[in-house]
């Protein structure tokens, strides 16, 4: 299966590291915020955080900074099957306010 | 009659014996074999609960079992149907074992990830039969919240393992699919010269790449609900029962495209193979199972009209539904474009090929019904659904896998079926098809809810209509599997060709080698060029 015109690039030993102590701080960040009340911005924030340690373990740890453009577009693509569920629930649960439900 | 090189000639079912040949095999022919009787095994269970079913309802009381086992007899007939046989079946088991012969490669892109794919979905099997021999599960094969996670007392969490481990079975199969279509073509082999087949297995393997991780969550989560009432779905605890609808059927609704794409795929295949035309507008129905597989995930909340989601969801999710009836309908018309002028012949896979156009057609007609808001609200959770969905997954789904195993049974074994008999069950399973689910759009629009085993006496001479329907459809499924396992030892000996077919799968000898073709296979011309392909004579025995 493999292509033999394809290279694999691993980063070194040293990136790797960097980049595990950049999650376990941004967990501990996560933390004490959770600690905080920011109000509704919790949710923002924790969310932001979680967002930033999936896209460094998916650049790095998964290798898609150096993989082709059909890994790319996988990634692209999972992203936006991801965008699908979360924007069309939010149709639902965003206007029950406004529309109100079948019924009632 | 066996010829003497028949024979002797080495195939894929004698290169090698014994129970470790097959059960650790990485041959995807092989492991196709195991699926097929796995989930003839699987489809047989499902057929009881649903005996089971229709002979209580023959009568309008609730006499031959109690409610409570009425509960379980839908549920798991439910689970097992969809879960373990119309999921896996036309792509794990003719998926598998044509998909690589189809584009020219000897076998998928990771054979060992094959096998273990379908040792998941044994082990799925094998937990959800734990669950309904140990007392069975209740809650219908949505599992909806809050029913699944706080009252029910049936095996829930044992089910819905079952289904979670399945599912990665399913994941594993689209993923294999996927790459050895895109890494695996043989030389020529490009895109728009791959056979429709290919094409639906690629736009069903995306759905299952895409839409299945979100069913594994949703029963994680349903399990740390049961388990640790962590209040995802409870009001009570902050959660909401709904959310659990939309990610359920996210999956769920894409799932009915699972089962149908690829029966789709058999169709073009036996309706260009019967009538030796080329397929009408081969990109526009190549590109139409795409647009299917991708629209299919726009539409989920169409199940979900009354269950509290917003009127605004309900308007998108209405709207949003007819637009699958755009490439859905492309498929009926360019298959009927393609009989026109055709030399037509009425073999069993055409019958069974005519008899999807028929039945999908009205299952996807009534699709638009209960698309409709208003429509919808009459009619939920009523027979007319039931009649619905088994119009499309029944008489769609089923009876292209049915038509795809008379399709390809010669090369598979490399013997021919008796074709009288096979034209008989066809016969005997589109009538008995429609006997049974006809009556129960007339009974949903008069009102009968479904899930119930007792009802009012003025449905009865619909539902006594409906269970003789379902006794005829038993005949027409025990035929053929007493005449396919009958043709194993006596049926005449199948030729390589004897469809006059264009796929390369028919271009090697039937059973076919071991790795599939004698030499790699050069394409030189489109899917369906009629003009060099000969139908081979089958030996007179």
């Amino acid at each position: 299966m493999s292509d033999p015109h394809e290279t694999t690039h691993i980063d070194s030993v040293g990136t790797y590291v960097k980049i595990l102590l950049a999650l376990l701080v941004a967990t501990g960040v996560t933390t004490a915020v959770a600690r905080v009340d920011l109000g509704a911005f919790s949710t923002v924030v924790a969310l932001g955080i979680a967002c930033g340690k999936m896209l460094l373990v998916a650049l790095f740890f998964m290798h898609i900074r150096h993989s082709n453009k059909l890994t790319r577009l996988v990634v692209v693509g999972g992203l936006l099957w991801l965008a699908i569920l979360l924007l069309l629930t939010m149709t639902d649960f965003a206007t029950r306010g406004i529309l109100g439900v079948p019924g009632k | 009659m066996i010829t003497a090189a028949a024979q002797e000639r080495e195939h894929y079912l004698n290169a090698s014996y014994g129970l470790k040949s097959w059960l650790l095999t990485k041959d995807h022919k092989r492991i196709g074999l195991l699926y097929l009787a796995t989930i003839t095994l699987f489809f047989f269970i499902g057929g009881a609960f649903a005996t089971l079913i229709r002979v209580e309802l023959l009568t309008p009381q609730g006499d031959l079992v109690s409610s409570e086992t009425y509960n379980k007899l839908f549920t798991m007939h439910g689970v097992m149907m969809i879960f373990f046989f119309l999921i896996p079946s036309i792509p794990a088991v003719l998926g598998n074992f044509f998909l690589p012969l189809m584009i020219g490669a000897r076998d998928l892109a990771f054979p060992k990830l094959n096998l273990l794919s379908w040792y998941l979905l044994v082990i799925g099997g094998a937990f959800s039969l734990y669950a309904m021999l140990a007392g069975g599960v209740d809650t219908g094969w949505t599992f909806y919240t809050p029913y699944s996670t706080t009252y029910s007392n049936g095996y829930v969490i044992a089910t819905a393992l079952g289904i979670f481990i399945a599912g990665f079975s399913s994941i594993l199969t689209g993923l294999n699919f996927i790459v050895t279509i895109h890494r695996m073509r043989a030389p020529g082999m490009t895109w728009f010269r791959m056979p429709l087949f290919v094409w639906a297995h690629y736009a069903t393997s995306l759905i299952q790449v895409l839409g299945t991780p979100v069913l594994a969550v949703t029963i994680v989560l349903l399990f740390l609900e049961r388990v640790f009432h962590l209040g995802i779905f409870d009001p009570a605890r902050g959660g909401d029962p709904v959310l659990f609808q939309h990610l359920f059927w996210f999956y769920s609704h894409p799932a009915v495209y699972i089962m149908v794409l690829p029966s789709m795929g058999v169709v073009s295949e036996i309706i260009s193979t019967f009538s030796r035309k080329a397929i009408f507008g081969y990109r526009i129905v190549a590109f139409s199972s795409v647009a299917i597989a991708v629209l299919g995930f726009l539409v989920w909340g169409h199940h979900m009209f009354v269950s509290g989601q917003s009127l605004y969801a309900g308007m998108v999710f209405s709207f949003l539904s007819y637009f699958v009836a755009i490439p859905s309908a492309i498929k009926v018309f360019n298959w009927t474009a393609t009989l026109y002028k055709g030399s037509i012949s009425f073999q069993t896979p055409m019958l069974y090929a005519l008899g999807f156009i028929g039945l999908f057609t009205i299952g996807g007609l009534t699709g638009l019904f209960v698309a409709a808001l208003g429509i919808d609200i009459h009619v939920t959770d009523t027979y007319f659904v039931v009649a619905h969905f088994h119009y499309i997954m029944v008489g769609g789904a089923l009876m292209g896998y049915l038509g795809g195993m008379h399709f390809w049974w010669p090369k598979i074994t490399g013997r021919m079926y008796p074709e009288g008999w096979a034209k008989l069950s066809a016969l005997v399973i589109f009538l008995g098809f429609n006997l049974t689910f006809f009556p129960q759009f007339i009974l949903g629009y008069l009102g009968m809810p479904r899930r119930y085993h007792a009802y009012p006496e003025e449905f009865q001479v619909l539902n006594v209509l409906s269970t003789a329907g379902a006794s005829v459809l038993a005949v027409g499924y025990m035929i053929p599997m007493i005449y396919f396992i009958w043709s194993l030892r006596y049926g005449k000996v199948a030729p390589a060709n004897p469809w006059g077919a264009t796929g390369l799968e028919w271009k090697t000898s039937s059973p076919p080698p071991v790795h599939n073709f004698e030499e790699t296979p050069i394409v030189t011309h489109g899917a369906y060029d009629y003009s060099t392909v000969i139908p081979q004579e089958v030996e007179v025995g």
